[in-house]
């Protein structure tokens, strides 16, 4: 029930989110704790109608191997995004400053590895 | 008649074989991919349960035969599942209306059947319940979602119990193997069950602003193999037809 053509993501450069179509569920971002994961991670999308069905689908649709023991539904629309085209400002800055990381540092060997 | 024990969890094992294989015909042409894979788990977990039933009922007979001779190998004569459970999908509204009123029965019978004075009939009903919690948490949100939805949702469900209803009945209606399981503390009286199963669905009906038909006429017969309706012998030559055409086939 997904169109193709359309970004669900609010605030972004991305392609108009198209009109859903009368018959098309709202899109959920899903977010699942693993067994023994500490974060929940995101393990991809889903439709449906209400926050409730959105949970019961994830259910169904990601967890039917084990894969996990809480399960978080966020609307699609509530993610904002930042944007592909925004790409060089953003993270090509990061790219020369070494001294950002910790790697300069003499650690005593009775800390043992880190 | 054959005894009682065996006869009784080929009932067990022809409900949840029936249904599951019916529930398993939405797999790849459900009206959306979330459904189409949630129909798919309640389809396995329905032949999981199965497995159990079936295989303890072999286990019972003792004659050489498994889970799988008994599911592959009878024709539908020997069949003792619900009438319910063998009509056809319809409409996917048609289907999920099947499927509440079964899981409505389904839960709270498999909840008695945890005290049974056998412990492996104890044992497979406690895994079952666990699954037959989250079906009938489905089916009940469905039911109230399409028919408390849009105008033609819910005309479709109301269309779906109507046409239903009439198999309800057999679910409650007890015979000489329920009698002789009862006398045994191994199973309960069926009729036990109805006022509880009435309460819940009709408190489901309301939400769904579904109207409960007047007539209690049930039609009899699936249970106790007396007489199935036309569909369970066509459902079976889909289902049987590679065991039938190559015995003992494995892969």
């Amino acid at each position: 029930m997904s169109s193709p053509e359309s970004s669900p993501y609010r605030e972004t450069h991305a392609e108009k989110h198209g009109k859903a179509r009368a018959t098309e569920w709202p899109l959920w971002e899903i977010f699942i704790r693993g067994q023994h994961g500490l974060s929940h991670r995101h393990v991809g999308s889903l439709h449906a109608a209400d926050a409730e069905m959105a949970i019961k689908n994830a259910r169904d649709v990601y967890t039917r191997r084990n894969e996990g023991v809480s399960i978080w539904a966020i609307p699609a629309e509530a993610i904002a995004a930042s944007s592909p085209e925004d790409k060089g400002p953003m993270y090509d800055p990061a790219n020369d400053k070494v001294y950002r990381h910790p790697t300069f540092f003499d650690i005593p060997d009775e800390v043992g590895a880190m | 008649m054959s005894d009682p024990l065996f006869e009784y969890l080929c009932r067990m094992g022809d409900n949840t074989l029936v249904l599951g294989h019916r529930v398993s015909e939405w797999c790849g042409v459900a009206p959306v991919l979330e459904e189409d894979i949630a129909l798919a788990n309640t389809a396995l977990d329905l032949i999981g349960q199965t497995q159990l039933w079936l295989g303890l009922a072999a286990e019972v007979e003792d004659a050489g035969r498994d889970a799988d001779a008994l599911a592959f190998r009878r024709d539908v004569w020997d069949f003792r599942n619900l009438l319910l459970v063998e009509q056809p999908n319809g409409d996917f509204g048609r289907t999920m209306m099947r499927q509440f009123l079964f899981d409505a029965w389904h839960l709270p019978y498999l909840t008695a059947l945890m005290d049974s004075k056998d412990a492996r009939i104890a044992a497979i009903a406690e895994k079952s319940a666990k699954e037959v919690t989250y079906h009938l948490e489905r089916s009940t949100d469905t039911v109230i979602g399409l028919g408390d939805g849009t105008e033609e949702s819910h005309n479709r469900m109301q269309a779906a119990l109507d046409r239903l209803w009439p198999y309800v009945g057999e679910m409650f209606v007890g015979d000489a193997v329920d009698s002789s399981l009862q006398e045994r503390g191994l199973a309960p009286d069926p009729a036990s069950l109805r006022p509880g199963y009435d309460e819940l669905v009709g408190d489901v009906f309301t939400a769904a602003t579904l109207k409960r038909p007047e007539d209690d006429f049930a039609h009899k017969g699936g249970k106790t193999g007396a007489r199935h309706s036309e569909h369970l012998g066509h459902m079976l030559t889909q289902m049987q037809w590679l065991q039938r055409a190559y015995p003992d086939a494995t892969w």
